[in-house]
């Protein structure tokens, strides 16, 4: 590392450490405060580790380690999110190409987008009449929105050179649609998947909260029912890290996929 | 065929129709291009070049008149007639020999080979010498390099007519003049028909045969047609002194800055 790199390293590194130290005091000063009802970041550290030194154990479903617990909100996320891509992107590039579908289906996602993905929630369960399956439901509808959104807005803003040279070479449908439209699109539609899934991953906790089973969300909720604190913070920070290590993935994912001109 | 018009406009109108209402920009468009003719068409900024351009290649409908290339009537858009676009437009998440590929393959689907088809884009890379940088994206090539092998997209379609908006409006003088050679030494093997736009007065008449004088807008309609009775192959150097190129020279230039000069601008 040369000593332009190394400076600038510890640039960063400085004021990054600090901010972690002043968090943590600001969080022994809550807690001393509080007289320990929230534990201290010693305490919480201990009990996460205990939590991790045995993540996937299994005593029936009413005890299940967190390990668990995290793979199975992590699978509904993936499920509704799935699902919510299958039909918001080709939905997207429906409603970008076509002036009919635009008007057709803008006035009603305008109306839809705004309402908090729970409120879709008592629906998932009468229609589906299952907790997993309205939980799923839940992330479906908070997920598909920014996918519709975001393909939409990346068709109708393909150059539309691109699409003097198609119709000059008299491109098929389907060779505009893979030569031209999905790579041109492909920037923006990464931008939805990255927002849905932010979205999802933070309506999922609350989800599950509501309709209980095994999930991260209403392991938060029976830790609190047991006056586990330490439990709810380590819960925390473990959503904030996946959260954080799932838009990482998309931002790498996106620049794998982006074009300079 | 008649070769004297290959490609001919008769009293083309258009009319674009705007938020603000409907807007004229060219009326009484007649033009006439032989087989093998080098037409360049100058005007000043927003007088219509473009559009005469992008009804000949089909992108446009005129709203008026009748455009015919090889005595059919222009109905829409094909490789028959390749354009050259003032942007380059490749596509950039395709290598250089996969964007004159595309081309060649959409052009040549059910005449051509696989291998045939590799060696024709090959070919017509070589003809702009950018064999050497087939495999990188336009993104890692210079402006110059770009507009080449937009050029040698366009000519592997084979053409009846070559297209070019303002092919090197964002070039640097000297990438200019460089390229301004090696299309006329290309055009010379090839002998294609050729329309250019360009507002480079010098630009026009070293390249070409006839130049197409616009006047201003609204109603933009040709002013004046300029022959330019120039030997082939013309050399910059030589041409600087040249009474006839000075001759045309001075008479784009009258045109423009004195019979249809721009004040707003
Ligand atoms: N699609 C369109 N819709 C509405 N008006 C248009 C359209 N295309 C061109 N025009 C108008 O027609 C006129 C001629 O435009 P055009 O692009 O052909 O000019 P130009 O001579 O090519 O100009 P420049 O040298 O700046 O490229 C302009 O006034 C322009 O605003
Ligand atoms: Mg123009």
């Amino acid at each position: 590392m040369s000593q332009m790199q190394l400076k600038s390293f510890l640039m960063w590194l400085a004021p990054t450490l600090l901010g972690i130290l002043f968090f943590i005091l600001l969080w022994s000063g809550v807690s001393t405060a509080t007289d320990g009802k929230i534990p201290t970041p010693a305490v919480t550290w201990t009990a996460g580790v205990e939590l991790f030194s045995d993540p996937f154990y299994n005593n029936g479903p009413n005890d299940m380690g967190i390990g668990w617990n995290i793979m199975y909100s992590l699978g509904r996320v993936g499920l509704g999110f799935g699902l919510a891509a299958l039909i918001g992107i080709p939905l997207g590039f429906w409603i970008g190409r076509s002036l009919f579908a635009s008007r057709a289906f803008n006035p009603i996602i305008s109306l839809l987008r705004p309402v908090s993905p729970l409120a879709w929630l008592p629906l998932g369960l009468l229609i589906f009449n299952s907790t997993h399956w309205a939980a799923i439901w839940v992330i479906f509808i908070s997920s598909i929105w920014p996918m519709i959104i975001n393909t939409a807005v990346g068709v109708s803003r393909v150059p539309s050179d691109y699409m003097n040279v198609a119709k000059v070479l008299r491109l098929s449908e389907w060779q505009i649609m893979t030569k031209i439209m999905i790579p041109a699109v492909l920037p923006y539609l990464l931008t939805g998947v990255r927002l849905a899934i932010g979205v999802a991953w933070l309506v999922i906790v609350a989800a599950e909260m509501l309709t209980g089973g095994i999930g991260i969300g209403f392991w938060v909720w029976d830790e609190w029912n047991n006056l586990n604190v330490a439990h709810i913070l380590v819960a925390i920070i473990v959503i904030g890290l996946i959260g954080l290590m799932l838009e990482a993935a998309l931002v790498w994912l996106a620049q794998r996929f982006s074009y300079g001109e | 065929m008649n070769l004297d018009k290959f490609v001919s406009l008769e009293n083309i109108e258009m009319t674009f129709h705007t938020k603000s209402g409907a807007f004229t920009a060219l009326k009484d468009v007649n033009i006439n291009i032989k087989q093998g003719e080098f037409v360049s068409i100058i005007g000043h900024s927003g007088c219509g070049k473009s559009t005469v351009l992008n009804i000949i290649a089909g992108l446009y409908p005129a709203s008026e008149g009748v455009a015919l290339c090889a005595d059919r009537e222009i109905s829409g858009p094909g490789p028959e007639r390749a354009v050259v676009f003032q942007n380059h437009s490749l596509l950039p998440w395709l290598t250089v020999y996969e964007n004159v590929m595309l081309a060649v393959d959409s052009v040549f689907a059910k005449t051509k080979t696989k291998a045939e088809k590799d060696d024709w884009v090959n070919y017509n890379l070589k003809l702009v010498h950018m064999d050497h940088a087939a495999h990188k994206r336009p993104n890692e090539i210079s402006g110059g390099m770009k507009q080449r092998v937009g050029i040698a997209r366009a000519l592997a379609m084979q053409p009846k007519v070559l297209l070019m908006d303002e092919p090197f409006g964002a070039l640097d003088a000297l990438t200019r003049a460089h390229l301004q050679d090696e299309l006329m030494k290309i055009c010379a093997e090839i002998n294609t028909t050729v329309v250019m736009v360009t507002h480079d007065v010098d630009e026009a008449v070293l390249l070409s045969d006839k130049i197409v004088m616009m006047t201003n807008g609204p109603a933009a309609t040709v002013g004046e047609i300029l022959p330019v009775r120039l030997e082939r192959p013309r050399s910059r150097l030589a041409l600087a002194n040249d009474p006839e190129y000075l001759r045309c020279r001075q008479a784009v230039l009258t045109f423009l800055y004195d019979k249809h000069r721009k004040d707003d601008h």
